[in-house]
């Protein structure tokens, strides 16, 4: 047996989470569940930047996915408050209900 | 060794992944969310991302998801209710149509990528906390302030929110 990964392992293993992530966003109806599949797509091009990091032997993807992580942190934060004035106001977390801006 | 640790965590990311979008209660997903980010740092920690593997069970499996748990409890979020029912047809005909565009990318990635290197643990020593230190304060030192003003924003913003009276 070889006793070294593929490259492009990694960023198949990163487009099927990605697509995994998308497919969550689209279909759950739960407005937290759908910002966890953000999460999870956030992760998968994470582990994207650190594959072509280590191809080109540079640190500057470390750094790109540290930033992401930060805008996540944020996000995660402002996020969560938005959902908690939604749920306070509506008293629902299924996004088909609030969707008085539809019309 | 490489091959079967790469294989085992990258199998547990992609079960995790699938039971988080399956899975109608949001505990569950969340749990699921805590398994790819575990599985994704041993990842980068094959890939010699050390700081990064670290900042990554801190940040996100640590921090982050807490904040998610937190909400949920908070929120007293049940499972999710059928708001629209789908035919078992489409269920199934549905996640063929993935699988089979996975397959496509997959495809696609490894014929754009012949011959691309391999990962060898170890190989790669630039990931450590000194080197990714130091290029955050020389080369990325500005975008790294402008991230501590975009944090500072964002904890003003979520305490706005979610004050008592809007």
């Amino acid at each position: 047996m070889q006793n070294a990964v593929p490259l492009s392992w990694y960023l198949i293993l990163s487009a099927i989470l990605f697509a995994l992530g998308v497919a969550g966003f689209i279909f759950r109806r739960n407005i937290i569940t759908v910002f966890m599949s953000i999460e999870l797509m956030l992760n998968a091009v994470n582990l994207s930047f650190l594959t072509f990091s280590y191809q080109f032997k540079q640190v500057d993807g470390h750094i790109y996915s540290f930033f992401v992580m930060v805008v996540a942190a944020a996000e995660a934060a402002v996020g969560l408050a938005i959902i908690l004035t939604v749920f306070k106001n509506r008293a629902t977390l299924m996004i088909d209900e609030v969707s008085s801006m539809k019309y | 060794m490489n091959v079967i640790l790469f294989l085992v965590f990258a199998a547990f990311s992609v079960f995790c992944g699938i039971n988080l979008v399956v899975q109608t209660h949001p505990i569950a997903s969340a749990l699921s969310l805590i398994g790819v980010m575990g599985s994704l740092a041993v990842l980068y920690l094959l890939l010699g991302g050390e700081f990064i593997a670290a900042a990554q069970v801190i940040v996100y499996a640590g921090a982050i998801m807490v904040l998610f748990v937190f909400v949920i409890m908070l929120l007293n979020a049940g499972a999710e209710s059928a708001t629209f029912q789908v035919s078992r047809f489409v269920k199934y005909f549905g996640a063929l149509l993935l699988v089979a565009f996975l397959g496509l990318i997959s495809f696609i990635i490894q014929g754009a990528l012949p011959r691309s290197g391999d990962v060898i643990f170890g190989a790669f020593q630039g990931g450590t906390a000194l080197e990714v230190g130091r290029k955050l304060f020389t080369t990325y030192l500005l975008p790294f302030e402008v991230t501590s003003v975009l944090i500072l924003i964002a904890i003003v913003g979520a305490i706005v929110l979610a004050r008592k009276e809007v």
